[in-house]
Protein backbone atom coordinates (compact mmCIF):
# COMPACT_ATOMS: atom_id res chain seq x y z
CA UNK A 1 0.00 0.00 0.00
CA UNK A 2 2.61 1.99 0.97
CA UNK A 3 4.38 1.33 -2.32
CA UNK A 4 1.40 2.56 -4.17
CA UNK A 5 1.41 5.51 -2.55
CA UNK A 6 4.58 6.34 -3.26
CA UNK A 7 4.67 5.84 -7.04
CA UNK A 8 0.69 7.68 -7.28
CA UNK A 9 2.32 11.46 -7.71
CA UNK A 10 4.45 10.47 -10.60
CA UNK A 11 1.23 7.99 -12.28
CA UNK A 12 -0.95 11.36 -11.40
CA UNK A 13 1.51 13.50 -13.60
CA UNK A 14 1.60 10.69 -16.53
CA UNK A 15 -2.30 11.60 -15.98
CA UNK A 16 -2.52 14.92 -16.51
CA UNK A 17 -0.11 14.64 -19.64
CA UNK A 18 -2.75 12.16 -20.98
CA UNK A 19 -5.78 13.91 -19.93
CA UNK A 20 -4.33 17.63 -21.51
CA UNK A 21 -3.24 15.59 -25.18
CA UNK A 22 -6.74 14.15 -24.84
CA UNK A 23 -8.60 16.67 -24.06
CA UNK A 24 -6.78 19.53 -26.61
CA UNK A 25 -7.30 16.62 -29.45
CA UNK A 26 -10.68 16.82 -28.60
CA UNK A 27 -11.37 20.34 -28.57
CA UNK A 28 -9.20 20.97 -31.95
CA UNK A 29 -10.41 17.91 -33.86
CA UNK A 30 -13.83 17.45 -33.04
CA UNK A 31 -14.65 21.39 -34.94
CA UNK A 32 -12.21 20.67 -37.71
CA UNK A 33 -13.61 17.27 -38.23
CA UNK A 34 -16.87 19.00 -38.84
CA UNK A 35 -15.82 21.64 -41.38
CA UNK A 36 -13.53 18.70 -43.18
CA UNK A 37 -16.35 16.61 -43.09
CA UNK A 38 -18.74 19.42 -44.84
CA UNK A 39 -16.03 20.16 -47.63
CA UNK A 40 -15.43 16.34 -48.22
CA UNK A 41 -19.42 16.59 -48.77
CA UNK A 42 -18.80 19.80 -50.58
CA UNK A 43 -20.23 19.99 -54.37
CA UNK A 44 -16.39 21.36 -55.59
CA UNK A 45 -14.72 18.16 -56.30
CA UNK A 46 -11.00 19.84 -56.10
CA UNK A 47 -11.76 20.20 -52.53
CA UNK A 48 -13.14 17.19 -52.12
CA UNK A 49 -10.44 15.46 -53.73
CA UNK A 50 -8.00 17.54 -51.78
CA UNK A 51 -9.35 16.39 -48.89
CA UNK A 52 -9.79 12.46 -49.72
CA UNK A 53 -5.86 12.92 -50.10
CA UNK A 54 -5.57 14.23 -46.29
CA UNK A 55 -8.34 11.77 -44.90
CA UNK A 56 -6.31 8.80 -46.39
CA UNK A 57 -2.93 9.50 -45.60
CA UNK A 58 -3.87 10.01 -41.75
CA UNK A 59 -5.74 7.39 -41.67
CA UNK A 60 -3.34 4.95 -44.08
CA UNK A 61 -0.25 5.44 -42.08
CA UNK A 62 0.19 4.58 -38.43
CA UNK A 63 -0.27 7.57 -35.60
CA UNK A 64 3.19 6.48 -34.48
CA UNK A 65 4.79 7.19 -37.49
CA UNK A 66 2.70 10.81 -37.98
CA UNK A 67 4.37 11.13 -34.46
CA UNK A 68 7.79 10.66 -35.19
CA UNK A 69 7.57 12.58 -38.68
CA UNK A 70 5.93 15.75 -37.27
CA UNK A 71 8.49 15.80 -34.48
CA UNK A 72 11.81 14.24 -36.24
CA UNK A 73 10.96 14.98 -39.48
CA UNK A 74 10.03 18.13 -39.99
CA UNK A 75 12.83 19.76 -38.16
CA UNK A 76 14.33 19.05 -41.54
CA UNK A 77 12.70 21.32 -43.28
CA UNK A 78 12.98 24.05 -41.00
CA UNK A 79 9.23 23.82 -39.35
CA UNK A 80 10.39 22.64 -35.58
CA UNK A 81 7.74 21.96 -32.76
CA UNK A 82 8.34 21.48 -29.28
CA UNK A 83 7.64 18.13 -28.71
CA UNK A 84 3.95 18.75 -26.59
CA UNK A 85 3.41 20.85 -29.80
CA UNK A 86 4.20 18.39 -31.75
CA UNK A 87 2.11 15.64 -30.14
CA UNK A 88 -0.88 17.86 -30.14
CA UNK A 89 -0.22 18.49 -34.04
CA UNK A 90 0.16 15.29 -34.77
CA UNK A 91 -2.98 13.59 -32.47
CA UNK A 92 -5.26 16.78 -34.00
CA UNK A 93 -4.11 16.21 -37.93
CA UNK A 94 -4.63 12.34 -37.27
CA UNK A 95 -8.15 12.55 -35.32
CA UNK A 96 -10.05 15.84 -37.52
CA UNK A 97 -9.55 12.68 -40.38
CA UNK A 98 -11.05 10.16 -38.75
CA UNK A 99 -14.05 12.67 -37.00
CA UNK A 100 -14.08 14.11 -40.31
CA UNK A 101 -14.87 10.80 -41.76
CA UNK A 102 -17.84 10.06 -39.70
CA UNK A 103 -19.28 13.42 -40.05
CA UNK A 104 -18.97 12.74 -44.01
CA UNK A 105 -21.14 9.33 -43.45
CA UNK A 106 -23.58 11.53 -40.83
CA UNK A 107 -23.90 14.16 -43.73
CA UNK A 108 -25.05 11.86 -46.37
CA UNK A 109 -27.59 10.06 -44.68
CA UNK A 110 -29.56 13.28 -43.78
CA UNK A 111 -32.09 13.78 -46.64
CA UNK A 112 -32.23 16.24 -49.73
CA UNK A 113 -35.26 17.08 -49.03
CA UNK A 114 -34.48 18.41 -45.22
CA UNK A 115 -32.30 21.05 -47.47
CA UNK A 116 -34.58 21.71 -49.80
CA UNK A 117 -37.29 22.69 -47.47
CA UNK A 118 -35.09 25.11 -45.56
CA UNK A 119 -34.28 26.28 -48.89
CA UNK A 120 -37.87 27.19 -49.56
CA UNK A 121 -37.93 28.64 -45.94
CA UNK A 122 -35.56 31.23 -47.10
CA UNK A 123 -32.90 29.89 -44.52
CA UNK A 124 -29.13 30.55 -45.05
CA UNK A 125 -26.92 27.38 -45.63
CA UNK A 126 -25.06 28.48 -42.24
CA UNK A 127 -28.47 28.16 -40.25
CA UNK A 128 -29.79 24.77 -42.26
CA UNK A 129 -26.54 23.39 -41.06
CA UNK A 130 -26.83 24.68 -37.53
CA UNK A 131 -30.37 24.09 -36.78
CA UNK A 132 -31.42 21.45 -39.12
CA UNK A 133 -28.44 19.37 -40.26
CA UNK A 134 -25.90 19.02 -37.38
CA UNK A 135 -28.10 18.66 -34.64
CA UNK A 136 -29.10 15.31 -36.71
CA UNK A 137 -26.30 14.59 -37.55
CA UNK A 138 -24.43 14.55 -34.11
CA UNK A 139 -27.46 12.27 -32.73
CA UNK A 140 -26.54 10.05 -35.67
CA UNK A 141 -22.70 10.12 -34.99
CA UNK A 142 -22.40 9.74 -31.61
CA UNK A 143 -22.26 6.25 -31.37
CA UNK A 144 -19.19 6.59 -33.90
CA UNK A 145 -17.49 9.15 -31.76
CA UNK A 146 -17.64 7.58 -28.58
CA UNK A 147 -15.79 4.73 -29.68
CA UNK A 148 -13.38 7.13 -31.50
CA UNK A 149 -12.80 9.12 -28.12
CA UNK A 150 -11.78 6.27 -26.39
CA UNK A 151 -9.39 4.92 -28.75
CA UNK A 152 -8.13 8.79 -28.42
CA UNK A 153 -7.29 8.02 -24.34
CA UNK A 154 -5.37 5.27 -24.92
CA UNK A 155 -3.87 6.30 -28.09
CA UNK A 156 -2.41 9.30 -26.27
CA UNK A 157 -0.08 6.88 -24.90
CA UNK A 158 2.39 6.80 -28.32
CA UNK A 159 3.19 10.45 -27.01
CA UNK A 160 6.26 8.82 -25.15
CA UNK A 161 8.03 8.23 -28.24
CA UNK A 162 8.61 11.54 -28.53
CA UNK A 163 10.12 11.75 -25.36
CA UNK A 164 6.99 13.20 -23.24
CA UNK A 165 5.97 11.50 -19.83
CA UNK A 166 2.45 10.17 -20.31
CA UNK A 167 0.80 7.68 -17.97
CA UNK A 168 1.89 4.59 -19.84
CA UNK A 169 5.44 5.96 -19.72
CA UNK A 170 4.60 7.09 -15.88
CA UNK A 171 4.14 3.29 -15.38
CA UNK A 172 6.75 1.64 -17.19
CA UNK A 173 9.88 3.85 -15.33
CA UNK A 174 8.30 2.70 -12.00
CA UNK A 175 8.33 -1.18 -12.98
CA UNK A 176 11.62 -1.06 -14.36
CA UNK A 177 12.89 0.82 -12.12
CA UNK A 178 11.56 -1.28 -9.24
CA UNK A 179 11.26 -4.47 -10.57
CA UNK A 180 7.09 -4.99 -9.62
CA UNK A 181 3.85 -5.21 -11.70
CA UNK A 182 2.10 -3.09 -9.50
CA UNK A 183 2.56 0.38 -11.59
CA UNK A 184 0.83 -1.89 -14.61
CA UNK A 185 -1.76 -2.59 -12.80
CA UNK A 186 -2.69 0.57 -11.85
CA UNK A 187 -2.26 2.59 -15.17
CA UNK A 188 -4.66 -0.55 -16.52
CA UNK A 189 -7.30 0.58 -13.41
CA UNK A 190 -6.45 4.23 -14.55
CA UNK A 191 -6.99 3.83 -17.83
CA UNK A 192 -10.44 1.44 -17.19
CA UNK A 193 -11.61 4.57 -15.02
CA UNK A 194 -11.37 7.03 -17.78
CA UNK A 195 -13.06 5.06 -20.14
CA UNK A 196 -15.93 3.96 -17.54
CA UNK A 197 -16.60 7.86 -16.97
CA UNK A 198 -15.99 8.31 -20.76
CA UNK A 199 -18.72 5.53 -21.36
CA UNK A 200 -20.84 7.06 -18.89
CA UNK A 201 -20.50 10.40 -20.32
CA UNK A 202 -21.42 8.92 -23.86
CA UNK A 203 -24.62 7.25 -22.55
CA UNK A 204 -25.80 10.97 -20.89
CA UNK A 205 -25.36 12.57 -24.53
CA UNK A 206 -27.21 9.78 -26.49
CA UNK A 207 -29.93 9.74 -23.67
CA UNK A 208 -30.06 13.79 -24.14
CA UNK A 209 -30.62 13.07 -28.01
CA UNK A 210 -33.28 10.90 -27.40
CA UNK A 211 -35.82 13.31 -27.51
CA UNK A 212 -36.34 13.31 -31.00
CA UNK A 213 -35.91 10.01 -33.99
CA UNK B 1 -49.99 36.99 -61.00
CA UNK B 2 -47.94 34.71 -61.64
CA UNK B 3 -46.65 33.89 -65.29
CA UNK B 4 -44.58 31.41 -67.09
CA UNK B 5 -43.89 32.28 -70.61
CA UNK B 6 -42.35 28.84 -72.85
CA UNK B 7 -40.75 27.69 -69.87
CA UNK B 8 -38.31 24.73 -70.39
CA UNK B 9 -36.74 22.60 -68.54
CA UNK B 10 -33.76 19.58 -69.45
CA UNK B 11 -32.25 17.23 -67.40
CA UNK B 12 -29.73 15.19 -69.13
CA UNK B 13 -30.58 16.29 -72.88
CA UNK B 14 -34.11 14.91 -72.26
CA UNK B 15 -36.62 17.73 -72.38
CA UNK B 16 -38.94 17.49 -69.42
CA UNK B 17 -40.70 20.57 -69.97
CA UNK B 18 -41.56 21.79 -73.00
CA UNK B 19 -41.90 25.58 -73.57
CA UNK B 20 -44.62 25.57 -70.51
CA UNK B 21 -47.24 28.21 -70.32
CA UNK B 22 -49.44 29.17 -67.17
CA UNK B 23 -50.78 31.85 -66.13
CA UNK B 24 -51.39 31.94 -61.89
CA UNK B 25 -54.11 34.62 -60.84
CA UNK B 26 -54.19 35.84 -57.29
CA UNK B 27 -56.38 33.65 -55.63
CA UNK B 28 -56.59 31.05 -57.78
CA UNK B 29 -56.42 26.79 -56.61
CA UNK B 30 -55.03 25.72 -59.79
CA UNK B 31 -54.17 21.30 -60.35
CA UNK B 32 -51.76 20.04 -62.03
CA UNK B 33 -52.65 16.82 -63.50
CA UNK B 34 -50.56 14.62 -66.01
CA UNK B 35 -49.69 10.83 -66.12
CA UNK B 36 -46.67 9.58 -64.15
CA UNK B 37 -43.05 10.97 -64.98
CA UNK B 38 -44.68 13.88 -67.10
CA UNK B 39 -42.70 16.50 -65.30
CA UNK B 40 -45.57 17.73 -62.48
CA UNK B 41 -42.93 17.86 -60.05
CA UNK B 42 -40.45 19.52 -61.99
CA UNK B 43 -42.97 22.30 -63.17
CA UNK B 44 -43.41 22.88 -59.19
CA UNK B 45 -39.65 22.79 -58.54
CA UNK B 46 -39.50 25.38 -61.19
CA UNK B 47 -41.47 27.75 -59.48
CA UNK B 48 -40.90 27.46 -56.03
CA UNK B 49 -37.15 27.78 -57.07
CA UNK B 50 -35.35 24.22 -56.19
CA UNK B 51 -34.47 23.95 -60.22
CA UNK B 52 -33.58 26.46 -62.58
CA UNK B 53 -35.33 26.79 -65.51
CA UNK B 54 -33.27 26.44 -68.90
CA UNK B 55 -35.21 29.06 -70.74
CA UNK B 56 -38.32 31.23 -70.94
CA UNK B 57 -39.38 33.66 -68.58
CA UNK B 58 -40.73 33.82 -65.25
CA UNK B 59 -42.61 36.98 -63.80
CA UNK B 60 -44.75 38.10 -60.42
CA UNK B 61 -47.54 41.02 -61.16
CA UNK B 62 -45.28 41.88 -64.46
CA UNK B 63 -42.15 42.16 -63.07
CA UNK B 64 -39.42 39.64 -63.96
CA UNK B 65 -39.14 37.22 -61.43
CA UNK B 66 -36.72 34.21 -60.67
CA UNK B 67 -37.35 32.11 -58.01
CA UNK B 68 -34.28 30.17 -58.40
CA UNK B 69 -32.44 33.26 -57.23
CA UNK B 70 -35.53 35.28 -55.36
CA UNK B 71 -34.48 36.10 -51.80
CA UNK B 72 -37.29 38.93 -51.42
CA UNK B 73 -39.20 38.03 -48.50
CA UNK B 74 -42.51 39.52 -49.85
CA UNK B 75 -42.19 36.96 -52.54
CA UNK B 76 -41.70 33.40 -50.54
CA UNK B 77 -43.21 30.60 -52.41
CA UNK B 78 -44.22 28.22 -49.98
CA UNK B 79 -43.75 24.43 -50.51
CA UNK B 80 -45.85 21.78 -49.08
CA UNK B 81 -43.79 18.58 -49.79
CA UNK B 82 -44.92 15.02 -51.11
CA UNK B 83 -43.34 13.78 -48.26
CA UNK B 84 -43.53 16.93 -45.57
CA UNK B 85 -39.75 17.37 -44.53
CA UNK B 86 -40.67 18.14 -41.14
CA UNK B 87 -37.41 19.36 -39.26
CA UNK B 88 -37.55 15.94 -36.82
CA UNK B 89 -34.93 17.78 -34.54
CA UNK B 90 -37.31 20.40 -34.03
CA UNK B 91 -40.34 20.12 -31.80
CA UNK B 92 -44.33 21.20 -33.51
CA UNK B 93 -44.31 25.09 -32.43
CA UNK B 94 -40.07 25.34 -33.23
CA UNK B 95 -40.27 23.70 -37.22
CA UNK B 96 -42.95 26.50 -37.78
CA UNK B 97 -41.46 29.82 -35.82
CA UNK B 98 -38.49 28.77 -37.35
CA UNK B 99 -37.68 30.56 -40.65
CA UNK B 100 -40.03 33.77 -39.23
CA UNK B 101 -37.86 34.34 -36.62
CA UNK B 102 -34.64 33.48 -38.59
CA UNK B 103 -35.65 34.96 -41.77
CA UNK B 104 -38.55 37.09 -41.41
CA UNK B 105 -36.85 38.47 -38.00
CA UNK B 106 -40.21 38.07 -36.07
CA UNK B 107 -39.77 38.05 -32.34
CA UNK B 108 -40.16 34.77 -30.80
CA UNK B 109 -43.80 36.07 -29.44
CA UNK B 110 -44.69 37.55 -32.26
CA UNK B 111 -43.70 33.78 -34.75
CA UNK B 112 -44.98 31.88 -31.50
CA UNK B 113 -48.61 33.74 -31.58
CA UNK B 114 -48.67 33.17 -35.28
CA UNK B 115 -48.09 29.63 -35.09
CA UNK B 116 -50.70 28.84 -32.14
CA UNK B 117 -52.88 30.35 -34.37
CA UNK B 118 -52.39 28.12 -38.30
CA UNK B 119 -52.24 25.63 -35.24
CA UNK B 120 -55.51 26.27 -34.11
CA UNK B 121 -56.74 26.93 -37.11
CA UNK B 122 -55.81 23.49 -38.91
CA UNK B 123 -56.80 21.63 -35.71
CA UNK B 124 -53.60 20.76 -34.21
CA UNK B 125 -53.92 22.69 -30.96
CA UNK B 126 -51.97 20.69 -27.87
CA UNK B 127 -49.48 19.65 -30.49
CA UNK B 128 -46.71 22.75 -30.22
CA UNK B 129 -44.15 20.38 -27.82
CA UNK B 130 -44.27 17.33 -29.34
CA UNK B 131 -41.81 16.10 -32.53
CA UNK B 132 -42.59 14.99 -35.73
CA UNK B 133 -42.45 11.29 -35.38
CA UNK B 134 -44.82 11.38 -32.30
CA UNK B 135 -47.45 13.22 -35.51
CA UNK B 136 -49.61 11.02 -37.88
CA UNK B 137 -48.95 11.59 -41.68
CA UNK B 138 -52.37 13.91 -41.54
CA UNK B 139 -50.81 16.25 -38.77
CA UNK B 140 -47.29 16.14 -40.44
CA UNK B 141 -49.01 17.40 -43.55
CA UNK B 142 -50.96 19.99 -41.43
CA UNK B 143 -47.79 20.77 -39.39
CA UNK B 144 -45.74 21.43 -42.89
CA UNK B 145 -49.16 23.49 -44.29
CA UNK B 146 -48.90 25.65 -41.34
CA UNK B 147 -44.88 25.97 -41.37
CA UNK B 148 -45.04 27.34 -44.91
CA UNK B 149 -47.80 29.18 -44.23
CA UNK B 150 -45.90 30.82 -41.21
CA UNK B 151 -43.76 32.64 -44.02
CA UNK B 152 -46.78 34.33 -45.48
CA UNK B 153 -46.35 33.38 -49.13
CA UNK B 154 -47.55 34.68 -52.22
CA UNK B 155 -48.00 31.16 -53.43
CA UNK B 156 -48.46 28.13 -51.99
CA UNK B 157 -47.57 24.90 -53.49
CA UNK B 158 -48.46 21.21 -53.32
CA UNK B 159 -46.68 17.90 -54.75
CA UNK B 160 -49.33 15.09 -54.17
CA UNK B 161 -51.24 16.36 -51.26
CA UNK B 162 -53.50 12.93 -51.26
CA UNK B 163 -51.00 10.44 -51.90
CA UNK B 164 -49.67 9.78 -48.51
CA UNK B 165 -52.53 9.76 -46.86
CA UNK B 166 -55.51 7.49 -45.94
CA UNK B 167 -58.37 8.39 -48.72
CA UNK B 168 -60.89 9.45 -46.05
CA UNK B 169 -58.16 11.85 -45.29
CA UNK B 170 -58.13 13.62 -48.86
CA UNK B 171 -61.72 14.74 -48.10
CA UNK B 172 -59.84 16.68 -45.22
CA UNK B 173 -57.14 17.94 -47.20
CA UNK B 174 -59.87 19.43 -49.92
CA UNK B 175 -61.49 21.49 -47.05
CA UNK B 176 -58.58 23.06 -45.62
CA UNK B 177 -57.16 23.88 -49.33
CA UNK B 178 -61.21 25.44 -49.92
CA UNK B 179 -60.92 27.17 -46.71
CA UNK B 180 -57.73 28.35 -47.65
CA UNK B 181 -58.76 29.67 -50.79
CA UNK B 182 -61.87 31.18 -49.29
CA UNK B 183 -58.99 33.44 -47.43
CA UNK B 184 -56.85 34.12 -51.01
CA UNK B 185 -54.06 31.92 -50.75
CA UNK B 186 -52.67 31.44 -54.32
CA UNK B 187 -52.39 27.79 -54.80
CA UNK B 188 -50.61 25.17 -56.90
CA UNK B 189 -51.75 21.39 -56.23
CA UNK B 190 -49.94 19.02 -58.08
CA UNK B 191 -52.01 15.48 -58.56
CA UNK B 192 -52.68 12.59 -60.00
CA UNK B 193 -56.29 12.42 -58.42
CA UNK B 194 -58.76 14.28 -61.15
CA UNK B 195 -61.77 13.84 -59.14
CA UNK B 196 -59.91 15.37 -56.01
CA UNK B 197 -58.39 18.06 -59.00
CA UNK B 198 -61.80 18.71 -59.85
CA UNK B 199 -62.96 19.40 -56.12
CA UNK B 200 -60.37 21.80 -55.26
CA UNK B 201 -59.03 23.43 -59.00
CA UNK B 202 -60.45 26.69 -60.23
CA UNK B 203 -58.67 25.76 -63.64
CA UNK B 204 -57.00 22.30 -63.91
CA UNK B 205 -53.18 22.23 -65.74
CA UNK B 206 -52.52 19.72 -67.66
CA UNK B 207 -49.28 18.09 -68.19
CA UNK B 208 -48.31 15.59 -71.10
CA UNK B 209 -45.73 13.32 -71.45
CA UNK B 210 -43.12 14.41 -73.90
N1 LIG C 1 -32.97 15.73 -60.72
C1 LIG C 1 -33.29 15.00 -61.80
N2 LIG C 1 -32.32 14.51 -62.60
C2 LIG C 1 -32.61 13.80 -63.70
N3 LIG C 1 -33.87 13.51 -64.09
C3 LIG C 1 -34.87 13.96 -63.34
C4 LIG C 1 -34.64 14.71 -62.16
N4 LIG C 1 -35.85 15.02 -61.60
C5 LIG C 1 -36.76 14.46 -62.40
N5 LIG C 1 -36.20 13.83 -63.45
C6 LIG C 1 -36.91 13.15 -64.53
O1 LIG C 1 -37.84 14.04 -65.06
C7 LIG C 1 -39.04 13.37 -65.40
C8 LIG C 1 -40.22 14.07 -64.75
O2 LIG C 1 -40.14 13.88 -63.34
P1 LIG C 1 -41.19 14.49 -62.35
O3 LIG C 1 -40.81 14.07 -61.00
O4 LIG C 1 -41.35 15.92 -62.62
O5 LIG C 1 -42.51 13.72 -62.81
P2 LIG C 1 -43.95 13.77 -62.16
O6 LIG C 1 -44.87 14.24 -63.22
O7 LIG C 1 -43.93 14.52 -60.90
O8 LIG C 1 -44.21 12.23 -61.92
P3 LIG C 1 -44.98 11.50 -60.70
O9 LIG C 1 -46.43 11.61 -60.98
O10 LIG C 1 -44.49 10.09 -60.79
O11 LIG C 1 -44.55 12.19 -59.44
C9 LIG C 1 -38.87 11.94 -64.94
O12 LIG C 1 -38.58 11.16 -66.08
C10 LIG C 1 -37.68 11.97 -64.03
O13 LIG C 1 -36.96 10.79 -64.12
MG1 LIG D 1 -44.14 14.00 -58.88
Amino acid sequence: MDYIWQIMPSLLSGVKMTLSIFLLTLIGSIPLGIIVGLGRSSRFKPLRDILGIYVWIMRGTPLLLQLIVVFYGLPVVGIVFQRYNAALFAFILNYTAYFAEIFRGGLQSIDRGQYESARVLRLSYGQTIRKIVLPQVTKIVLPSIGNEVINLVKDSSLVYVIGLGDLLRAGNVATARDVTLVPLALVAIIYLLLTAVLTFAQRRIENHFSYFK
Amino acid sequence: MLELKNVSKQFNHRQILNKMNLTVNDGDAIAIVGPSGAGKTTLLRCISGLEKIDSGEITMDGEPFDPYTNRDNDRVIGVVFQDFQLFPNLSVMENITLAPTLVLKQSAAEANQAARQLLDQLALSGKEDIYPYQLSGGQKQRVALARALAMNPKILCYDEPTSALDPDLRHEVEKIILKLKKAGMTQLVVTHDLEFAEHIADKIKHVEAL
